[in-house]
């Protein structure tokens, strides 16, 4: 046939265009024409279907790094199991001999022992000393729980007092009649509602583990006042910055000196070293003259003073808070206490609260923000002093003030014991160590919440959005905080309670730099639709002719069977 | 016959120079402030207002955290004990200073912003503190001070020594950048304010209100932190914050304020002082010696109640005597300018000039010029009085592209009475797309260059150091009595670079995806094509013979 070098000519241009056709060149040769024409048709369409539609794709798409999906959405539905360990120490007196020869013995969730040492000759009275001799006897681990049971009888505590608690992990517990023919299974069961009220004051209870986890959980069985001890205090974060500030609003009046150096170091450097475990604190301070607070006090003659109103304090922080200024130096959350020293035209100054009652402490605090102290000097002011006046501040009145604030807004929260429950004060370091525990609990509490939430919202962004680049450094941060999460839920099954909290600021840290990463952001603007806009002018011209033969060969394949079908016929 | 006035509603408020803590005896801050008033011979008024804040503390103690502020503004305490900062100097200028109008400033300042810092030579790392020191700055001063990048800063060797204590020579430690296109305004003067003890409520700040200093010929703010000696024998270490602020008013503009502390008004009264009036009258007269030039200033101490006199108020008005009167050549002053046409290449022009009439004496000249204006070293020219005049040091550093600029410092000695001239040639770069600004047919803005110099005095200059010094003439120590410190900044250039149409990239993908469709499409049409032999039709000669040989009944032709 003449027409064999036509087809020759045509067909040398394939192994250029697509070298897998080669195949089928030797077929084509043997093939009528119009053959030739459609298995060329389909070759391209195949070539454009497994090698251009992948090749376009993969070399436009974004980087994407693997996420462990899985397990964060198994994060997502957190379940917590908080254990703690409590050692239930009975004295000699409590226990009759049958009842120690059944031993060892695990009850439950509580481990305990039986120590026959000679508690009752110690302890004449609950006094620190003995709550320390207390503490050497079992030097227990953080977030454990020593309860010690003495007889019923024992004339160491006062008639109507039931427990008493005291400055280190230990409790003093007196025991409920006991039935001598009981085993100590039942023993331990009689005890378990006055060990679990205990555990409840020094540990941790169901209203704090719920005020940890307000920013997951809907708030609805919690009591006013737990949530607004959650409310108060400052969110957790690994590191704090507490200034204070002495505000002078007219140094003509009087030049004001405080010794802020040795304040801090006597009374608020001991409860930072104690609440080292939780953050990094750092103190600084300065003075601020002419500064004025953003409400006019009003002139009360009843008490021939100056009164701020409780609804006007709202108004007072905003005009300081501009003086103020921002930490430069890093971005933890700012804890401020200004000492605010009125002028002599407008001292002295009161604080009222709602029921129109002086404040005796005549300052206050605004939530995760920091607290205000009124301090009056017009009783310093001579006759006929010159002005100005030197005064040099109280500062065990101030910090006493700031102390207490600065409890509340680390949220060291007021424990409501049960009745008969007697709590010893904290002592000169302003924290006991069962205080710090449950400050510990709710922190490792709050952290895995925080963390957890965290990257569950990244992930389920990441999984909406599906233009946003994931680096390989965020992969890994997001893993890590995973992984950390994961030790942390352990480590508080385990009641390792030092661990968990180490372990929930890792997870948050990871957390919180895989979220705010600024490359997270690059192509979050250059969506599926603009990348197909600027393709169109070779999808266009590409898929019309491809998809047209398509057509045209099934169109042809159909009627050729429904010819056979009909030869047949 | 001109007239201008200055009002000033002055009330007292206490001192508190001297607040000393107890316990720590050594720690004393000292708060003092000052305004020079200078009537310029273009007939404006040059204010330059100084506040200085003394901190006899070290930021820089080992183990030991600087964190109880008194007068000394927390913010920058903190910045100058994170990154272990020896000096700081940064300043925001809008317009530019016409030395040849005006004289010397007293404290100079580029257009725009101008940031210099020395660490302490125990950082290991200078570019990451740099870095990070610049966009906290940029948080304190609401500037764009974060756009300063490697790419605009340079380490220079001779020209930005410390002033303050300490020999530092290693300029390992120096980062200089300057942002010749920031635009300053009331949003960077606030913070500025803040940075004083008593804010903008009592003292000399009362008088800055923004409404007023911006409707100036020039404005300039700063903040110069430094270790200073504490005392004569320089026993101890003392940290110095001064806040400066120089305005350029013209004629009618009035100013009202309150005061605090020492302060002090100097009315700088010409060499005689017979060229003003003077009311009310001068209650102290002092001479200082400042930029080689011996002035006369009508002293008002604020702290003292008879500046006031019974109305407790202070009213100044100047009376022109008339417009004659000489002015002082400024010895030494410099311009730059671009010259050549087109997108390519260009040539940059520096021109100093020495106006001392028998003195010369040598120059530092510093450049800084970005990456994109590729400088031809080996065209650079140095030539005074039409002779090559050759520069006794050279430091170069070349560009690298979108790394670091240009650095280019050089020691020249000026001949007396003379114009000197440097040309160096460049080529313009091509930039990414990206690497465009917003509106890039505005052009690109090159930094000053600066000239430092001792210029020799005409009078004798002292050179003991006293605490009760004006604070405009104790900026710069003097080290010799015949000579005095001076930097000149020229003009910022305005460079136009080539600029692309920025719809190309889409222009490109378009016209690539119709190029390779139309091949594609041609290339598809002929690949599937089904070709069929056509049978070749007969000539029409051969037709009709056929037609007539059927007729015939004879064989057909094919």
């Amino acid at each position: 046939m003449d027409n064999s070098p036509k087809t020759e000519n045509s067909l040398t241009i394939y192994p250029f265009v697509v070298p897998n056709l080669l195949i089928s060149y030797c077929c084509i040769l043997v093939m009528p024409e119009k053959q030739r024409g459609r298995y060329a048709a389909l070759a391209i369409a195949a070539v454009v279907i497994v090698v251009g539609i992948p090749l376009w794709w993969k070399t436009t798409e974004t980087y994407r790094a693997w996420l462990p999906f899985s397990e964060i959405s198994e994060l997502d539905s957190l379940q917590l199991q908080l254990s703690v360990d409590i050692e239930v120490v009975f004295s000699r007196g409590t226990l009759t001999p049958e009842q120690q020869k059944k031993f060892p013995l695990s009850h439950v969730n509580e481990k305990e022992h039986q120590v026959d040492v000679s508690i009752p000759e110690l302890l004449t009275s609950p006094s620190t000393e003995a709550d320390l001799s207390l503490h050497m006897l079992s030097e227990s681990s953080c977030g454990s729980v020593v309860v010690y049971v003495i007889p019923e009888s024992s004339t160491l505590l006062p008639e109507d007092v039931k427990v008493y608690v005291g400055q280190r992990r230990t409790a003093l517990l007196r025991s409920p009649p006991f039935k001598t023919s009981w085993n100590l299974k039942e023993v331990l069961s009689n005890l378990d509602v006055e060990v679990e009220q205990v555990v409840s004051t020094m540990s941790f209870g169901h209203q704090d583990i719920v005020a940890a986890l307000s920013n997951r959980v809907r708030m609805t069985k919690v009591t006013k006042e737990s949530m607004a001890d959650s409310m108060r205090a400052i969110k957790s974060s690994p590191g704090y910055e507490i200034t204070f500030s002495l505000l002078n609003p007219d140094p003509k009046s009087h030049s004001l000196h405080w010794d802020i150096e040795g304040a801090v170091q006597s009374y608020i450097q001991p409860l930072l070293n104690k609440l080292a475990p939780i953050a990094n604190f750092s103190v600084d301070s300065q003075i601020l003259y002419y500064a004025v607070l953003g409400v006019n006090p009003r002139f009360d003659n009843s008490v021939s003073a100056y009164t701020l109103s409780a609804d006007s304090l709202s108004h007072v922080i905003n005009p300081v808070e501009a003086r103020l200024g921002s930490n430069a130096a890093s971005s933890n959350p700012v804890l401020n206490f200004l000492l605010y020293v009125p002028d002599a035209h407008h001292s002295p100054l009161f604080i009222r609260d709602h029921s129109k009652r002086k404040v005796p402490s005549n300052a206050f605090h605004s939530p995760r923000w920091g607290g205000i102290m009124v301090y009056n000097v017009n009783e310093m002011y001579g006759p006929e002093a010159e002005r100005p006046v030197d005064i040099n501040i109280n500062m065990a009145k101030v910090m006493g003030v700031f102390l207490a604030q600065l409890r509340l807004m680390l949220g060291v929260q007021h424990t409501h014991p049960p009745t008969g429950f007697v709590l010893q004060s904290p002592g000169s370091a302003g924290l006991a160590d069962w205080e710090l525990d449950r400050l510990l609990w709710s922190r490792s509490v709050e952290n895995i919440a925080t963390a957890s939430t965290t990257i569950t919202s990244l992930a389920q962004l990441l999984d909406q959005i599906g233009n946003i680049v994931i680096n390989d450094n965020i992969a890994q941060q997001v893993s890590s905080a995973v992984t950390s999460l994961q030790s942390a839920v352990a480590e508080l099954e385990a009641g390792n309670l030092a661990f968990a909290l180490q372990y929930s600021r890792e997870a948050i840290l990871a957390s919180e730099r895989a979220f705010f990463d600024p490359s997270l952001l690059h192509l979050l603007y250059f969506p599926d639709d603009q990348k197909f806009a600027i393709y169109i002018p070779l999808f266009l011209p590409m898929c019309v002719p491809i998809v047209l033969s398509l057509l045209k060969i099934v169109s042809e394949a159909k009627k050729r069977r429904a010819d056979k079908q009909a030869k047949s016929d | 016959f001109r007239l201008s006035s200055l009002i000033g509603h002055i009330s007292t408020c206490p001192s508190l120079i001297g607040q000393c803590c107890q316990r720590h005896p050594g720690s004393v801050d000292e708060f003092q402030e000052e305004l020079v008033i200078r009537p310029l011979h273009s007939g404006d008024i040059y204010a330059s207002f100084q506040f200085r804040t003394l901190w006899d503390t070290d930021f820089l103690q080992e183990g030991q955290k600087v964190s109880h502020y008194r007068l000394f503004p927390k913010s920058l305490g903190q910045v100058l004990s994170k990154f272990s900062v020896r000096e700081l100097h940064i300043s925001f200028t809008q317009g530019f200073w016409r030395t040849m109008q005006w004289g010397q400033p007293f404290i100079p300042s580029p257009p725009g912003a101008e940031l210099w810092v020395w660490f302490h030579d125990t950082v290991s790392d200078v570019d990451g503190n740099w870095k990070e020191l610049t966009n906290v700055l940029s948080g304190i001063f609401c500037a764009s001070l974060n756009f300063i990048d490697l790419t605009n800063t340079v380490q220079p060797s001779a020209s930005f020594k410390p002033l303050g204590l300490g020999n530092a020579t290693d300029h390992r430690f120096l980062r200089y950048a300057t942002l010749p296109r920031e635009i300053v305004c009331t949003e960077n003067l606030t913070p500025w304010k803040k940075l004083l003890p008593c804010g903008s409520k009592a003292g000399l700040a009362v008088l800055l209100k923004s409404e007023k200093l911006f409707h100036s010929s020039f404005h300039s703010q700063a903040v110069h932190i430094r270790p200073v000696c504490q005392d004569e024998q320089c026993t101890s270490k003392a940290w110095e914050l001064r806040q400066t602020l120089n305005v350029v008013f013209d004629l009618y503009t009035a100013g009202q304020g309150k005061k605090a502390f020492r302060s002090s008004i100097y009315l700088n009264c010409g060499k005689t002082g017979e060229l003003f009036e003077l009311s009310p009258a001068t209650p102290l007269l002092s001479q200082a010696v400042v930029l080689g030039d011996r002035r006369t200033y009508s002293v008002f101490d604020l702290t003292r109640a008879e500046t006031f006199g019974q109305l407790r108020s202070l009213n100044l008005l100047l009376r022109w005597k008339g417009d004659g009167g000489e002015m002082l050549r400024p010895l030494l002053h410099a311009e730059r300018y671009v010259a050549g046409f087109g997108l390519q290449t260009g040539e940059i022009h520096t021109v100093i000039y020495n106006n001392h009439p028998y003195r010369a004496f040598p120059v530092l000249l510093m450049d800084s010029v970005p990456w994109y204006l590729q400088l031809y070293i080996h065209t650079l020219t140095v030539t005074s009085k039409s002779r090559d005049n050759k520069p006794s040091y050279i430091h170069y550093q070349p560009a690298k592209d979108r790394h670091r600029p240009h650095l280019l410092e050089m020691l020249i000695q000026l001949p007396p009475h003379s114009m000197t001239e440097v040309t160096v040639q460049f080529e313009r770069a091509l930039l990414k797309w990206t690497e465009y600004t917003p509106d890039p047919n505005h052009g690109f803005y090159v930094g000053s260059s600066v000239v430092s110099a001792l210029v020799p005095s005409m009078v004798a200059m002292s050179t003991n150091f006293t605490q009760d010094q004006p604070l405009f003439s104790s900026f710069v120590p003097v080290k010799e009595e015949s000579s005095y410190f001076v930097r000149v900044y020229t003009e910022p250039l305005l460079v136009n670079l080539p600029t692309p149409d920025f719809s190309m990239p889409y222009n490109v993908i378009c016209l690539t995806c119709t190029v390779v469709a139309v091949g594609y499409g041609s290339f598809y049409n002929l690949l599937t094509r089904t070709f069929q032999v056509d049978e070749p039709s007969l000539p029409l000669a051969k037709r009709l013979a056929n037609l007539i040989r059927r007729i015939r009944g004879v064989p057909l032709l094919t």
